[in-house]
């Protein structure tokens, strides 16, 4: 009921698309122009998305570039995935007050809220997808995820152009969005084609009345996914993954990516997937009362290789290791897939370019074997 | 866990040496919380904000400022004396703060150059940080220090809790609060990925490179483990961004340029130029 229902929108009407988001009562997130790139801010009218914008991507490099077309998303993405959305960068957990006779702590569940998000890429959602699975459907619900998931209705973009750190087809994650959508668009020279992947997609695209897609226009939408499929100049062979990178602990590659590697975590802070988080205490100076929050953490900080008072990753180079080989292998052990989705935010949003696309091939290849490196030193 | 109604108030003093008192300022400058922490302290010793100035001993001791002078080396052994607690405040009394570019330079020139009568300057020929001199019990970063940070430690200690802040890069806290990176988005020289934590990522929310107020991130001379890896990231200033050897020795060397590894990235630096 739900698959194969779509529209044609010319892109002149796309404001009558928010109009509809905002009827059904939906604050409109979207990309917008801010401080060199795209971040996600409330929008109201198609003017506020980044018309005629791309940018340009490449390891360590981002920067946009004002082309003069009507094209509305041409920019591809920005650093933030759709992961603040749902995993707050600072969520307050409970609120503790100390009483005569002990204490009381009460949850601060977020105020639900519906909310549109349009512009999401295929990544992004393979990305939601994996917090999906973490935070809402293993053994333990959280309900701070949830409630802000509950609320959410997803407009994704298919691409119709890569980007130099693309690498989703590889990954199976895109171009073209597969579900996991409300609405998918796709956008062409003078129309939108819009397909509903839910049954409030199919309600809210009812609504607007639109013209069925051709089979034509389909087949256009299809060639130009294709081709940007095809034309993705990055890729991640995974085929002999995980076992391949655990065979790889020792290789010498980890001492010279460690050498580049800052620990500064814009890898994890960018991830789509990555969802490791502390708790902090902030309490008031008479020590009765005090808030319990989480926050997004990395495992590229010191502190977090810390357990009882020993630091199990004390170097960049464990930090980078366990990062790496957790999202490419022991991910897949543990969930039943790949941790990476091949959106390329981490070599992008690294300062100086760490391309894991690059330090794969370069760690399962043969390096000088541990064993004769061990005994060159041991024979200075 | 004891309770602050029945004990007696700590006795707090707050001691400046070489510096240019914005730490004192921050506290001042806690409003509200400034009435909390009158009722939660006795603050027995404070002269920028009071004439009243009782003697010690004293439960904390807040020092701002590094040692520049003979008196004040004489100065900080009786101040740790007298406090149970001695906690630096900002970057001059934890780092020895912009005051120490002389360490680099010829004091005896400045004063010939800046004073008529060089011979009634009494100046050491180095600014240090109080841990060169006597036990630190607690570091409090930045130039200024930022009053949460402060209000945290205080409240900690009145609290009977370890005290501890993150170190971690302010990276972290730039992606948190929705900062566009200006290393990578506007190619800019930003020491955010080798800076400690504590800010709030400030600079970097009003576009600016961060200049590493608040020092080097974990790792640093009172931190825990290895230092941050700054040798890549003025590689990358160098190779990437296009500074000469002198603007990457620059970046390293300032408000907290006395301290490893700013310090030792400095003159790799300027070995280079």
């Amino acid at each position: 009921m739900t698959s194969g229902m779509r529209g044609a929108l010319p892109r002149g009407d796309l404001q009558r698309l928010l109009d509809a988001l905002s009827a059904k009562g939906y604050r409109i997130v979207g990309p917008t122009v801010r401080d060199g790139a795209v971040v996600w801010e409330t929008v109201r009218s198609v003017s506020d998305l980044p018309v005629g914008w791309r940018d340009h991507q490449e390891p360590g490099r981002y920067r946009l570039e004002q082309t003069g077309s009507q094209e509305v998303f041409g920019v591809v993405h920005g650093p933030q995935s759709l992961k603040q959305f749902v995993f707050a960068p600072r969520e307050p957990l409970v609120q503790i007050e100390r009483s005569k006779d002990g204490f009381s702590a009460r949850p601060t569940l977020p105020q639900p809220e519906k909310v549109a998000v349009i512009g999401a890429r295929a990544c992004d959602l393979a990305g939601l997808a994996t917090q999906d699975q973490i935070f809402l459907n293993g053994a333990y619900r959280d309900p701070y995820y949830a409630a802000r998931r509950e609320g959410l209705f997803l407009v994704a973009v298919n691409c119709t152009r890569a980007l130099n750190t693309c690498f989703c087809a590889s990954m199976e994650t895109g171009p073209r969005a597969k579900h996991g959508f409300d609405l998918a668009l796709t956008e062409l020279e003078d129309q939108l084609l819009i397909e509903a992947g839910s049954e409030a997609g199919c309600d809210l695209l009812s609504n607007l009345c639109l013209s069925r897609g051709s089979e034509q226009l389909s087949a256009e939408v299809a060639t130009r996914v294709d081709a940007c499929a095809q034309s993705q100049v990055r890729r991640l062979d995974h085929s002999r993954l995980p076992q391949a990178l655990y065979d790889a602990h020792e290789h010498p590659r980890w001492d010279e990516v460690a050498s580049r590697c800052l620990a500064c975590t814009n890898c994890t802070m960018v991830c789509p997937t990555c969802f490791c988080h502390t708790v902090e205490e902030t309490p008031d100076l008479s020590y009765q009362h005090t808030t319990h929050a989480r926050l997004w953490d990395s495992c590229f900080t010191q502190e977090h290789g810390y357990i009882h008072g020993k630091n199990i990753r004390p170097t960049i180079k464990d930090r980078y290791r366990m990062w790496l080989t957790h999202k490419l292998a022991s991910w897949i052990d543990q969930f039943g897939a790949s941790g990476c989705v091949g959106c390329g935010r981490c070599i992008t949003w690294c300062p100086v370019g760490i391309d894991l696309t690059e330090e794969l091939p370069a760690l399962l290849s043969p390096g000088i074997q541990p064993s004769i490196v061990r005994q060159r030193v041991d024979g200075m | 866990m004891s309770n602050p109604e029945l004990r007696q108030r700590p006795r707090l003093a707050v001691i400046k040496f070489t510096s240019c008192d914005g730490c004192q300022l921050s506290i001042l400058n806690l409003e509200d919380d400034l009435l909390a922490l009158g009722q939660a302290l006795d603050i027995a010793y404070f002269p920028e904000a009071s004439s009243a100035m009782n003697a010690g001993p004293y439960d904390i001791a807040l020092v701002e400022g590094s040692i520049t002078t003979a008196e004040d080396a004489h100065r900080i052994l009786n101040v740790r004396q007298q406090a149970k607690v001695l906690i630096t405040i900002g970057a001059c009394a934890t780092a020895g703060g912009i005051q120490a570019l002389r360490n680099w330079g010829d004091i005896e020139a400045f004063k010939q150059a800046v004073y008529p009568r060089p011979d009634y300057i009494q100046s050491l020929s180095t600014s240090t940080p109080i841990s060169e001199h006597v036990h630190v019990d607690f570091e409090l970063w930045g130039c200024p220090i930022e009053k949460g940070q402060l209000l945290r430690v205080i409240t900690d200690l009145v609290g009977d809790v370890q005290l501890h802040l993150p170190a971690d890069s302010v990276c972290l806290e730039c992606k948190r609060r929705g900062n566009v990176c200006v290393v990578v988005a506007k190619g800019m020289p930003c020491l955010g990925p080798v800076t400690r934590t504590g800010c709030g990522a400030i600079c970097p929310a009003m576009g600016r490179d961060c200049y590493g107020c608040f020092g080097p991130s974990e790792g640093a001379r009172k931190g825990p483990g290895l230092p941050p890896n700054t040798a890549s990231l003025a590689r990358h200033f160098h190779e990437g961004l296009h500074l000469i050897p002198v603007e990457v020795l620059r970046r390293f060397r300032g408000i907290n340029g006395a301290v490893d590894p700013f310090r030792n990235e400095s003159t790799v630096w300027e070995n280079k130029g």
